[in-house]
């Protein structure tokens, strides 16, 4: 299973290219892509940056797990999942989700579904940073 | 008994630093150590939630937290 799952937290830039060619298979019909970007407001205000901090131990083993867990529910050839850490500014890539499968529909709910328990499980903090004081994302109610 | 609480993001904030000793009672659980830090950070029970790790799992209230464990604060995850 593990040489079909490719889990990474980086400090320097992502290049979706590195995920999308992990996952290229001779059996695969869809490939999907998910590429989450720094978007430059929030609720109106101008995001400087963002600033992602991991508990890097436990993120690997509950992205890890999320990786499993898709390939034994949708027929995955390969799944490749990495996260940025560090200082990640406007426009810049902070995780990148890219599934093959032999038929399209199952890569999209694959990737939909590992990118939106990412979220839910993997301990991964970001700081938004603005023009003038920053925010803890999803802190507080 | 000893432990060592680690914390991470706005925890990290609200302690005043990332990692912290502490002498809680014998016998105490994930749930006992929740209340003893509320009482002592109340800032802690703004956030929306947060949990526990120890080993890099989650631990649900009742886990019997041993001697010299480490204790890792979760608040609320905000990946991708």
């Amino acid at each position: 299973m593990d040489k079909h799952i490719d889990i990474q937290l980086s400090a320097l830039p992502l290049d979706p290219v590195h995920a999308e060619n992990f996952v290229h298979h001779p059996s695969a019909g869809g490939i999907v892509h998910f590429v989450g970007t720094v978007r430059n407001q929030t609720q109106s205000k101008e995001v400087i940056r963002l600033e992602f901090e991991a508990y890097e131990s436990m993120a690997l083993k509950e992205l890890k797990k999320i990786a499993v867990h898709v390939c034994g529910q949708w027929p995955v050839q390969k799944i490749a999942i990495h996260h940025r850490v560090g200082v990640v500014n406007v426009g810049g890539v902070a995780v990148v989700i890219s599934v093959s499968c032999p038929h399209r529909k199952d890569a999209f709910e694959a990737c939909a579904y590992a990118i939106d328990k990412l979220k839910e499980t993997v301990p991964i903090w970001k700081k938004e940073i603005y023009k003038d004081g920053e925010i803890w994302v999803s802190a507080h109610p | 008994m000893k432990v060592k609480i680690i914390a991470f993001g706005i925890a990290r904030d609200i302690l005043y630093g990332s990692e912290l000793v502490m002498e809680i009672r014998d016998g105490s659980t994930i749930r006992d150590l929740r209340r003893i830090l509320v009482r002592q950070y109340p800032e802690l029970e703004k956030l929306r939630h947060f949990s526990f790790a120890i080993e890099d799992n989650y631990q649900d209230e009742n886990y019997p937290i041993k001697d010299n464990q480490e204790i890792v604060i979760l608040p609320p995850v905000a990946g991708g």
